[in-house]
């Protein structure tokens, strides 16, 4: 940084005060890094400057969405009528899982009765489209249509249909922030889904990577290993698939072995994602404090307002 | 304070809105490593030709907002984009005089600034963000630098 106020050479009136005023909103912006990094003081600000951003983002979004709907609406007949017979007999299998699913859950819940545990808690789930997608290469964020207004809220789960996408980071009014599992900064609470062994999965900063720094050599844990959200830590939901168990490398003289996974999800080609909401579980006693019992949120009117048929609960675990 | 008149700042603001919305706008993923920073470019000119009225207040500003959009911590770009204004302020009589090549070399040195900023504010805050493809935008926008002084032109002359 230059000396602010030697300004004789020029002639012009503002010198001085531009000194000034750099100094001062330098110190405001550091003041402001160090409140925002330290803890969320800020969110106020960052809504009510979301707020301008929102129509930007709209304009913005405008030509892939034009482009998106023409070519829905132009498409063939017969292609329209392919991905009909292909959705009506995804549709016919996804059923009949489900109802192995349903007694099954059933069951869990009696058993779980039975052994006076806490019922688990059921979840709801609504769709939400991707506004636009992080222009900084190196923090994975989406951003996506639903905000308050739809009942988002901080650190909810985004799923897509195959597994765990990310959290949100950021609920604005009309639109909020998710970061991906992806991202170089986001950890989650996994365990295997063969032997309940639990730890964390990091983000690496790629789409088709997970890495899991914390595993010890003799963990057990083998390739093609299903990782799924253990519900430790914060508001995720248990149960959900993660990444698969791409490689494992075990260096004797290491503490730790070299583990990576590939997401379940298609992390880098979502268009859509799913929202989830822990809803009130049908046995009325549960402990707040177990499981993804914290996540307290009314989502009896948010997954049913608009009449949408996609609240279920749970996914398909293989 | 007013030595333009208030028609003249409607496309200068225009100019600035539509580099935040390039700023945003999805691009395919090999392409995002070398998406030029438009609105450091664009607030680069502007300050070079009205320091008076476009200086390091409207870079605050628009830093903030760059600051949300993009999701990075508060006062982060804010910061940068300040800096980089004051120094073009600051020197902006030297500048005007410069041949075009000179000035897309100090765009560079500028953006190089920039970038250096957000990336010791990440390093700082513990933000992750490794590699060396953190520079591309640099260089693009140092090559873009004189295409966009003929646009900014067109529209200085279209506004008086």
């Amino acid at each position: 940084m230059a000396a602010p106020n030697s300004n004789s050479q020029f002639g012009t009136s503002f010198s001085p005060a531009l000194g000034f005023r750099f100094l001062l909103l330098a110190s405001l912006s550091i003041l402001l890094l160090i409140i925002d990094h330290r803890d969320n003081h800020l969110d106020a600000v960052r809504k009510a400057i979301g707020a301008t951003v929102y129509p930007l983002r709209i304009v913005v979004d405008a030509p892939v969405s034009a482009w998106r709907w023409a070519n829905e609406t132009t498409a063939s007949r017969n292609q329209l009528q392919l991905e009909n017979s292909r959705l009506s007999t995804e549709r016919l299998l996804t059923k009949a899982r489900l109802q192995r699913y349903a007694a099954l859950e059933a069951e869990n819940a009696r058993l779980r009765e039975m052994l006076e545990a806490t019922a688990r808690v059921r979840e709801q789930v609504r769709v939400a489209e991707i506004m636009s997608v992080s222009s900084d290469p190196f923090r994975h964020v989406l951003v996506i249509d639903k905000g308050t207004h739809d009942n988002v809220f901080d650190g909810q789960a985004v799923i897509d249909a195959d597994g765990v996408v990310g959290q949100i980071i950021e609920a604005g009014v009309l639109s909020s922030q998710a970061m991906l599992i992806s991202d170089p900064g986001h950890d989650l609470p996994v365990e295997v889904n063969r032997n309940g062994l639990r730890t964390i999965a990091r983000g690496t900063g790629e789409f088709d990577r997970l890495d899991l720094p914390f595993l010890p050599n003799n963990a057990d844990i083998e390739p093609g290993d299903l990782l799924v959200t253990s519900g430790r830590g914060r508001a995720f939901p248990a149960g959900y698939p993660v990444a698969i168990v791409e490689s494992v490398t075990r260096i004797p003289q290491e503490p730790f072995a070299a583990v990576t996974a590939t997401p379940a999800a298609a992390l880098d080609q979502v268009r859509e994602v799913m929202l989830i909401w822990a809803s009130t579980p049908d046995k009325t006693e549960v402990e707040p404090a177990a499981e993804s019992g914290d996540v307290v949120e009314e989502p009896g009117q948010a997954a049913t307002a608009d009449g949408e048929p996609d609240s279920s609960e749970g996914e398909t675990h293989e | 304070m007013s030595d333009v008149r208030i028609s003249t700042h409607v496309p200068i603001i225009l100019s600035i809105v539509a580099a935040l919305m390039l700023s945003i706008a999805p691009m395919p993923g090999w392409a995002d490593p070398f998406r030029p920073t438009w609105v450091v470019l664009t607030l680069i000119y502007w300050s070079l030709t009205l320091p008076n009225n476009y200086s390091v207040g409207s870079a605050w500003i628009a830093g903030l907002i760059l600051d949300v959009a993009e999701g990075t911590l508060l006062g982060q770009h804010a910061l940068a984009l300040c800096l980089v204004v004051y120094v073009t302020v600051k020197f902006h009589l030297q500048l005007r005089q410069f041949p075009m090549m000179q000035l897309s070399a100090t765009v560079f040195a500028l953006l190089a600034l920039y970038q250096f900023i957000l990336f010791w504010i990440n390093g700082v805050a513990g933000v992750n963000s490794p590699a060396v493809t953190y520079w591309g935008p640099v260089v693009t926008g140092a090559l873009i630098w004189p295409l966009l002084n003929i646009v900014f032109v067109g529209i200085r002359q279209r506004a008086r």
